[in-house]
């Protein structure tokens, strides 16, 4: 398994490299910081197809929404029930059982744009 | 988004930056929107006392014979009658009615100290300026800042600063009563004080010269039941209170009677008119306006945000003018301005968000009940 980034501060574990592979997506702890308080996570239905780079869920802060990016694209198969009874899992354990979404890649080669860990580090650092 | 180098500094930017505000442009300042997270602010100025820098607010003094005539034609409150030391809410007015502005205004005893908001305070300098008469001054107190420490424990705290009034007929520190203020020495250093503020809370705003807002700023900290608080909690302590933010629930467009501020036209002005569009705003006080500003309880937990739209079955009725999570509450809330027909406590709305549709329903505001000590009130 391994976790790539995009410049969005998403990030996602492939289990395969392959389209038709399995992978989930959730928000970096970048992201969580930026954020603040979550309040309310707004989570794609399974079944929904998304696209890289376009809107798949809507993270709600004490203060704003924003808007969460699908780091490929795919179909969404579950999105993470946790997140409706406490939202605040995406603060405290954003990388972990914070994650939004699962999806099955429609093609796998979006996958080589993405950022590795080292790569995404150096990247949040230059901000 | 302005450029950080576009911005002016508060007096307490080296502070903010040093208690590890994140900073962001507000009103052409850079300004700070949290420190510890919005939640936990906005629940220990709710049970605490939480200390908020406003120094981007406009403090204005009206000094001269016949400042309380002149307020009254920009502005519908009774200033003839305000006493000494005492603070009302007003509304600054534009011609047609609309409100250009909301503030507080205290007798000082010598004139009027106001308070403005920071986002329109350059427009409301230009708008008095443009009307002021001879033989009366108005002084932007530009050397000054602005703390409000506002919270349960603010009386408590407050109560431990040695405090000197500045002159014999105000009242004491430990008397002076919510909307009520006057200035008192501290360590030498002239303090303009009022018990009032923008959280529901009990507390006090205090105006400082810059020169020694940090030393106060640092001496109130210094209470172990203080904390700074940033602008982010500070909007939702607001919006709980049900108390409408200027440029959001309030603009130009805007009539007191529509933003349910009817309370700020004195009952002789009521009377009497005589302020800036006295003839629209008097009939709709009396026969009715087309829509008002009320509150909407939000059901589930998904927030709803100010430009989303209210609606009645297929017709809408309405726009969020603010709304957001209710940290006390622990829900979401808003605020909206619906034609009237539809804006009765209990009626049942919905509110489009992303292409779907929430229920929500007309409540009275306070969403959260305000813990103001006021006059008569048991200490």
């Amino acid at each position: 398994m391994s976790r790539l980034y995009t410049q969005d501060h998403e990030w996602i574990d492939v289990a395969a490299k392959g389209s038709g592979a399995e992978a989930t997506v959730g928000i970096t702890d970048y992201a969580q910081g930026q954020l603040g308080d979550v309040v309310f996570v707004d989570l794609p239905d399974a079944g929904r197809a998304v696209t890289k780079g376009g809107e798949a869920a809507v993270v709600e802060s004490v203060k704003a929404a924003s808007d969460v990016y699908a780091p490929v694209s795919g179909t969404v198969t579950e999105s993470n029930p946790a997140l409706a009874d406490d939202p605040s899992l995406v603060n405290s354990a954003p990388e972990g059982d914070g994650w939004f979404f699962k999806l099955t890649l429609s093609d796998a080669s979006e996958l080589d744009g993405l950022m590795d860990k080292a790569a995404y580090d150096a990247f949040v650092a230059s901000l | 988004m302005a450029d950080d180098a576009d911005l002016k500094a508060l007096p307490l930017d080296a502070l903010h930056r040093r208690l590890g505000a994140r900073m962001v442009p507000f009103a052409g300042y850079a300004m700070p929107i949290q420190y510890d997270g919005i939640i936990a602010e906005h629940l220990w100025t709710r049970e605490k006392a939480g200390l908020f820098d406003v120094s981007h607010m406009g403090q204005l003094l009206v000094e001269g014979d016949g400042a309380a005539a002149w307020l009254e034609s920009l502005a519908p409150g009774d200033f003839k009658a305000l006493q000494p030391h005492r603070v009302r809410y007003s509304l600054l007015l534009a011609d047609n009615g609309g409100i250009l502005d909301d503030l507080m205004v205290t007798n000082t005893g010598k004139g009027f100290y106001l308070v403005v908001n920071g986002a329109t305070k350059h427009a409301d300098i230009a708008h008095m300026r443009a009307r002021l008469p001879a033989g009366l001054s108005l002084h932007h107190m530009e050397d000054h800042a602005l703390l409000a420490l506002q919270g349960p424990a603010a009386v408590a705290v407050m109560s431990r600063f040695d405090l000197i009034p500045e002159s014999a007929d105000q009242p004491a520190f430990a008397d002076l009563k919510f909307m009520a203020g006057a200035r008192w020495l501290w360590n030498g250093v002239k303090l303009g004080i009022t018990r009032s503020g923008y959280t529901g809370e009990d507390g006090y705003e205090i105006s400082v010269p810059n020169s020694h807002a940090e030393a106060l700023a640092e001496a109130l900290l210094a209470h172990a039941e203080v904390k700074p608080i940033g602008l982010g909690a500070r909007d939702s302590l607001r919006l709980e209170a049900g108390l409408p933010l200027y440029g959001h629930d309030l603009d130009p467009e805007t009539t007191p009677v529509e933003a349910d501020l009817s309370f700020a036209i004195s009952k002789r002005r009521k009377i009497e008119g005589g302020f800036p569009g006295a003839d629209r705003i008097l009939d709709q006080l009396f026969n009715g306006a087309p829509r008002k500003r009320v509150g909407l309880a939000v059901e589930g937990r998904m927030p709803a945000r100010e430009g989303a739209t209210v609606w009645a079955g297929e017709t809408q009725v309405g726009v969020l003018t603010s709304g957001g999570f209710a940290p006390s509450l622990n829900v979401p809330i808003a605020m909206a301005y619906v034609a009237t027909a539809h804006s009765a406590d209990g009626t049942a709305l919905e509110i489009e968000v992303r292409g779907k549709r929430i229920a929500a329903t007309v409540v009275p505001m306070p969403f959260k009940q305000k813990n103001y000590v006021r006059e008569g009130d048991k200490k």
